[in-house]
C-alpha cells in the first residue's frame, strides 16, 4: 500500500525542491527538503513507497534534475498526474522515478488515500477502483527499462534507438 | 516544407523531418552552469567515456558568482577540478549563461544548442533551436555529442502592430502567457513572427524567446532579419545564413496578437500566466525592485530604467537591485552613464550574473516581502522566503514602481 500525497496543478520545481535548498549534490538532504514549502508536512510523514498524485503540468519551471532526485530520495515510488512538464518528464526518466499519465486516477485519489500502484502493468488500485495509465512511447519505454538514458546508451549506444 | 524546427532537423540530419518524429540528432554546443555542472559531472562519470569535444562543452559560473556560502564554493571546486581534468576551454564567469552564450557568438542559425538551464529557449531568438534538459541529459551530450528529441509541433504567433510609448517586449510575452497559459504549449515549439516581431532587435528578441518555456514550449524560435545574421557574423567570426519557415508549413496551432492598444502587463503571485493590465495593480504596495535576468538585464533595459530614473530617487519605502546580465552589458552601461544614473538613483548595483532570481543572494525577500522584478518567473518563494510574493512586468514599469514604491504605470514618467 502507498499513502498518496495529493498535489495542486502546475507544481514547479521551485517547490519540489526550492534553490536555496539544491546547493547540493547530496540525496538525502534532497530528500529533507523536497516539498518543504508548500506541504510541510511532507519531509517529516513520508514513507519509502509513497506515491505523489498531483493534477496537471507536475513539474513545470527549472531544469534542475535535483527535483526528481529529491522526491526518489524522499522515498516517493511514482508520481501520477494527467500531464508532466517536458524537462521534469526527461528527467525523471533519465533517473529512473517512474511516472504515470492517468486523470482518472488523479480525479479519484485524495490526499492520505491508500494506493496500489504496479508500476510494470501502470495498474492503479484507489478507493476500491482499478484505473490503467497511459502507455508509455516504446522508446521511453526502453530507456525507463534500461534505469536511464546512462545505462541505456553504455548498453546500446546511440545505434540501440 | 515545414516549421522553422522541423527546417533545423532537417538541415542538420539532410533528410526531411516532420513533427512527431524521434530522431537523434549531433548538437552544436552544450552549455551547462554552477548549479546544474555538479550533477551532470556524476553522470558523466558514469559513462566512462571521454569528452566528445572540449571546445562545444560550454560552462559558465552564473547562479552563485562570486559564491555566496562554503558550500558553493565547494560546488565550484569541483567544476573548475572537472574542466581542468577535461580541458574545457570555453569557461566564463562573466554574466548569465544565456547572454553569454550570445555575446561570444556561440548561438547560431540552424544550430542545435542545448543547455542545463530551462531558459536555454533563449537562444531561438537568433534562430537556433536551443532548448533546455536535465544535468543527465546534458551529460551525455558531454560524451557523445547527440541526443534525442521528438520534434515538436509548432504554435505559429503572429504579432502585428506597433506598441504604443511605455509598453514593450516583456508586456507582449506576458499578455501571450496570459493567452496560452502555463501549460499551454507543453511537449510543442513556439515560433513568433508578423511585422511587430520582424521589426525587433535581438534584445527584445531575446525576451519573447526567454519566456517561452514559462508556456511549457521546448523552444521559442525567431527568423533571423539581416541584423541577427550581421551581429551573428560579428561574434563568431563565421559565416551565418538564414533559416526560415516554409509558406506551406503546419501549425498545430495559430495565435494573433495585435499589440497596439497594449498596456503595460503585470504577472501577479504566483503565476507567469496570471497577467492584468498595470492600471488594475497601481498603488501596490512593493518592497523590493529588481531590474536584471536573462530576461531583462540588457543594455537596453538598463537604459530604458536609467531614462526614467535619472535625477529622481528610488522612494524610501521601498530598494531597487540592478544586475547586468553580463560584463558586457555592465561596461556598456558605465559607458552610457546608465548606471551612474542609477547609483545615483540609489540603485544597488551588484555582480553579473543570475543575481535573486532564484533566491540564493545579492537581494532575497523575507517572510511576507512582495517583490517586482524583471525576471520570468513569480513562482511562490522563487525570490527568498516561501511567504514572499513576486510581480513580473518590464524595466520601465520596474523603474516607474522603484520611484513610487508602490505598482506605478510607467507612462507617468514619459517625457
Amino acid at each position: 500500500m502507498s499513502r498518496v500525497w495529493k498535489l495542486h496543478a502546475n507544481v514547479n520545481t521551485d517547490e519540489i525542491i526550492p534553490g536555496r535548498y539544491n546547493v547540493t549534490t547530496d540525496r538525502s538532504q534532497l530528500g529533507r527538503y523536497c516539498l518543504c514549502e508548500v506541504r510541510p508536512d511532507f519531509p517529516e510523514n513520508v514513507k519509502p513507497g509513497d506515491i505523489i498524485v498531483a493534477e496537471s503540468n507536475f513539474g513545470c519551471g527549472s531544469s534542475r534534475e535535483h527535483a526528481p532526485v529529491a522526491l526518489q530520495a524522499a522515498g516517493i515510488k511514482a508520481v501520477i498526474a494527467p500531464t508532466f512538464a517536458r524537462i521534469f518528464y526527461r528527467n525523471a526518466i533519465n533517473v529512473g522515478l517512474p511516472l504515470l499519465i492517468c486523470p482518472e486516477a488523479v480525479e479519484a485519489a485524495g490526499d492520505g488515500d491508500d494506493a496500489e500502484v504496479d508500476i510494470e502493468s501502470g495498474s492503479i488500485r484507489v478507493r476500491q477502483q482499478t484505473y490503467q495509465a497511459a502507455p508509455v512511447p516504446p522508446f521511453v519505454q526502453r530507456i525507463a527499462e534500461a534505469g536511464g538514458i546512462l545505462e541505456f546508451i553504455r548498453r546500446y549506444g546511440w545505434e540501440g534507438i | 516544407m515545414g516549421t522553422l524546427i522541423e527546417e533545423i532537423f532537417s538541415r542538420k540530419l539532410d533528410r526531411r523531418v516532420h513533427a512527431g518524429e524521434i530522431v537523434v540528432a549531433p548538437v552544436d554546443y552544450a552549455m551547462s552552469h554552477d548549479n546544474t555542472t555538479p550533477l551532470a559531472i556524476e553522470s558523466f562519470e558514469k559513462l566512462n567515456r571521454p569528452l566528445w569535444d572540449p571546445d562545444r562543452v560550454i560552462v559558465v559560473f552564473d547562479h552563485m558568482v562570486p559564491a555566496p556560502t562554503p558550500q558553493a564554493a565547494e560546488l565550484h571546486q569541483r567544476i573548475r577540478a572537472f574542466i581542468a581534468a577535461n580541458g574545457i576551454t570555453k569557461v566564463f564567469t562573466e554574466g548569465i549563461c544565456h547572454q553569454v552564450m550570445v555575446e561570444k557568438g556561440l548561438v547560431r542559425p540552424g544550430d542545435i544548442v542545448v543547455g542545463a538551464d530551462s531558459h536555454s529557449c533563449t537562444y531561438g531568438a537568433l534562430g537556433a533551436f536551443g532548448t533546455g534538459m536535465g544535468s543527465t541529459d546534458v551529460a551525455v551530450v558531454f560524451a557523445t555529442g547527440k541526443t534525442w528529441f521528438r520534434v515538436p509541433e509548432t504554435i505559429r504567433v503572429n504579432i502585428s502592430g506597433s506598441l504604443r510609448p511605455g509598453v514593450f517586449a516583456k508586456d507582449t510575452v506576458l499578455r501571450l502567457a496570459a493567452v496560452l497559459g502555463v501549460d499551454g504549449a507543453t511537449y510543442q515549439s513556439l515560433e513568433f513572427g508578423g511585422p511587430a516581431v520582424e521589426a525587433m532587435g535581438l534584445s527584445d528578441r531575446m525576451t519573447l524567446s526567454n519566456m517561452a518555456v514559462e508556456m511549457g514550449a521546448k523552444a521559442g524560435l525567431i527568423e533571423p532579419s539581416q541584423g541577427i545574421l550581421a551581429y551573428v557574423e560579428d561574434r563568431s567570426g563565421g559565416p551565418a545564413s538564414t533559416v526560415r519557415a516554409t509558406p506551406d508549413a503546419r501549425y498545430v496551432r495559430t495565435v494573433d496578437l495585435d499589440i497596439s492598444s497594449l498596456e503595460p502587463q503585470v504577472a501577479c503571485p504566483s503565476e507567469v500566466s496570471n497577467v492584468v493590465d498595470v492600471g488594475s495593480v497601481e498603488g501596490e504596495h512593493i518592497d523590493q525592485v529588481f531590474i536584471g535576468t536573462c530576461t531583462n538585464g540588457r543594455f537596453e533595459d538598463l537604459q530604458q530604467a536609467a531614462s526614467i530614473l535619472s535625477g529622481r530617487r528610488v522612494s524610501p519605502r521601498t530598494r531597487l537591485v540592478v544586475t547586468p546580465a553580463s560584463s558586457e552589458v555592465y561596461l556598456a552601461a558605465l559607458k552610457s552613464g546608465a548606471i551612474a544614473a542609477l547609483v545615483q538613483a540609489g540603485a544597488q548595483i551588484t555582480t553579473p550574473g543570475c543575481g535573486p532570481c532564484i533566491g540564493r543572494h545579492q537581494g532575497v525577500l523575507g517572510a511576507g516581502e512582495r517583490g517586482l522584478t524583471t525576471q520570468n518567473r513569480n513562482f511562490r518563494g522563487r525570490m527568498g522566503h516561501p511567504d514572499s510574493q513576486l510581480f513580473l512586468a518590464s524595466p520601465a514599469t520596474a523603474a516607474a514602481t522603484a520611484v513610487e514604491g508602490v505598482i506605478t504605470d510607467p507612462r507617468r514618467f514619459l517625457s
